[in-house]
């Protein structure tokens, strides 16, 4: 067999077709039901034939592509639309421009490196991924974690939270034209990343909640600055009201556009704001309680129509509930140790490797090696800004995951756009997908 | 947790949705090649690749998970696709990266990966491709 001959074998193999959606002319009733399944996948059925006319000729309508080079679509996603004048008739996500093979990276990397990796997946919420990659491996390694360390965790999260939100009503108000609402949403993101900065040292990216806990304690001082983070956006959220919420221009923009059932989300495994905008209170901090949150009291915000007006009002209603959730872990953060006090977990600090040869011997070990992880599998779920955040984590007892796999929310909801945009409006589309709030680094891993 | 049969692995998430698992909310795959003694049930027989499904039940507040075995000779599974919309594209996730034929899904092509590519990198056979670096005792690509 020849090279020429084994090339192509291969690629018999494992080639299955475009991923694009083909030109109606040139589309066979098979080829079509295939593209129709796939791009109005309404849960009620495979909609082709009474839906999408198939005899219609091609030249009536027009077959698209939005990006992937295009600012609305938040990073390099492409849809590609079929077009009836301004109408869309079908459209699909094409996604996996930046695909960098990350879990497969993970397979390299050992458990102690293993959240600077995962940290990079969702650029505007890390340390939400790497809250998930560490209770993956704390739930394998069966350790407790201290309390201060829960608690950290708690206050980092939320303060993701609200930047991650407050970075969505920036870029979602320049989608719709309000580059007031951009300027705003940067400014007060800005504060809280400073606040990320002094704790961790980095704006993003930061690879500070390790499984074990946390790399270090929060600085001095650090209630204030958390006072301050929150007074100041909690006023702004009001200018936002009066600059957003009762603009008829926005409202006429977004109230009843994109709109989603409930039925319609749960079957395409939507999860987040968006599944809460259609009446569904599933928000796993309430439902399935991670961390500490059963202690602590706050609301879940729910809309009613499922529309982008709805997912923009819980999102900015979410802020409100994480900056009350910030002020209640303030008051009520333990003191005491910020990482597990087992040594084949944590490192000893810095101070003991100058007395003690153990210690070093130790902080070697867990550098260069990694720790071992028991064997097993494991599935942890928490709520990130964009929805259910799932690690599924397999170990074969080694020190390095046997295979990681994280359920990124914006890849699944992201399924919900073609149910979203049919029927609409081009200029809408813009609108929806903002809505959508996809992060593509999580999307294609 | 449970561990059906191929053959009755489509029945086993139907049942389960029709007793109030609303959402499958993931599903990915394992290439267990190298790690073969994994801890299963006795009744299992372990095969290369294993696809995991997560599914979810909002009403009653539960999780369960399904994991069923699949053989490297004919990695085929039904798709759950009729079951569950969410599954379209992490089946072709899977696809993409393990090579696993779902039959019955509607637009099985690849995802992630250019659709030129040759082999599923996520597979443990699959090389990982490295870049040369310019130190003095770099081993040059491998």
């Amino acid at each position: 067999m020849t090279d020429h001959d084994v090339e192509e074998e291969l690629a018999a193999e494992t080639f299955e077709g475009a991923q694009e959606m083909a030109d109606r002319a040139h589309t066979t009733a098979e080829e079509f039901s295939r593209a129709a399944g796939a791009v109005l996948r309404l849960p009620g059925g495979v909609p082709g034939s009474e839906d999408v006319d198939i005899e219609r000729p091609s030249d009536e309508t027009m077959i698209i592509n939005l990006g992937p080079q295009h600012p609305s679509t938040h990073g390099v996603l492409r849809l590609m639309m079929e077009l009836d004048g301004e109408t869309v008739v079908r459209s699909k996500p094409i996604i996996g421009y930046l695909h960098t093979g990350m879990e497969k990276t993970a397979e390299e990397l050992t458990y102690q490196q293993g959240s600077t990796n995962v940290t990079r997946m969702d650029y505007l919420s890390p340390l939400t991924n790497e809250l998930v990659f560490s209770m993956a491996t704390e739930k394998l390694l069966e350790v407790e974690l201290p309390p201060r360390a829960v608690w950290i965790r708690m206050l980092l999260a939320e303060l993701q939270r609200v930047s991650s939100h407050v970075m969505w009503l920036a870029t979602n108000g320049m989608d719709l034209g309000s580059t007031t609402m951009m300027i705003f949403g940067f400014r007060e993101r800005e504060m809280v990343l400073a606040f990320f900065e002094k704790t961790t040292g980095l704006r993003m990216n930061h690879n500070f909640i390790r499984p074990g806990g946390t790399a270090a304690d929060l600085p001095d001082g650090w209630e204030d600055d958390v006072a301050v983070i929150c007074d100041t956006i909690e006023t702004r959220l009001e200018s936002y009201d009066e600059l957003l919420t009762g603009q008829p221009i926005f409202r006429e923009r977004t109230e009843g556009v994109g709109a989603i059932t409930a039925e319609e989300a749960m079957a395409l495994g939507v999860t987040g704001p968006i599944l809460r905008s259609t009446g569904v209170a599933w928000d796993l901090r309430r439902t399935m309680p991670y961390l500490c949150y059963d202690q602590v009291d706050f609301d879940v915000v729910i809309g009613t129509y499922g529309d982008n007006f709805d997912r923009y009002a819980i999102r900015l209603n979410e802020i409100r509930e994480s900056i009350r959730i910030i002020r209640q872990v303030t008051e009520r953060m333990p003191s005491g140790d910020y990482r597990v006090q087992d040594k084949k977990v944590t490192p000893p600090p810095r101070a003991r490797i100058d007395e003690s040869m153990e210690a070093l011997i130790h902080h070697f070990k867990i550098f260069t090696e990694g720790f071992k992880v028991p064997e097993g599998e494991v599935y942890t779920a928490i709520e990130s800004p964009r929805g259910e955040i799932g690690c599924y984590l397999v170990s074969d007892g080694s020190a390095k995951p046997y295979r990681l796999h994280i359920r990124a929310p914006s890849f699944v909801n992201l399924q919900a756009l073609p149910v979203m945009l049919h029927g609409g409006l081009v200029a809408d589309a813009i609108a929806t997908t903002s809505s959508i709030d996809p992060i593509l680094g999580e999307v294609d891993r | 947790m449970l561990f059906p049969q191929r053959a009755a692995y489509h029945d086993i998430v139907g049942a389960h949705k029709e007793s109030g698992f609303e959402m499958c909310t993931d599903l990915c795959a394992v290439d267990y090649l190298a790690h073969p003694g994994r801890r299963l049930p006795a009744e299992v027989e372990a095969e290369r690749f294993e696809v995991v499904v997560q599914l979810l039940s909002i009403s009653r507040r539960r999780r369960v998970k399904v994991r069923v075995q699949v053989p490297e000779s004919d990695p085929q599974v039904p798709s759950l696709w009729d079951l569950y919309r969410s599954v379209e594209a992490m089946e072709r996730e899977a696809f993409d990266m393990f090579g696993i034929r779902f039959s019955g899904h509607p637009d099985l092509t690849r995802i992630l990966m250019p659709e030129d590519w040759e082999g599923h990198p996520l597979r443990k056979d699959y090389g990982v491709g490295r870049v040369p670096v310019q130190f003095k005792e770099a081993p040059g690509p491998r």
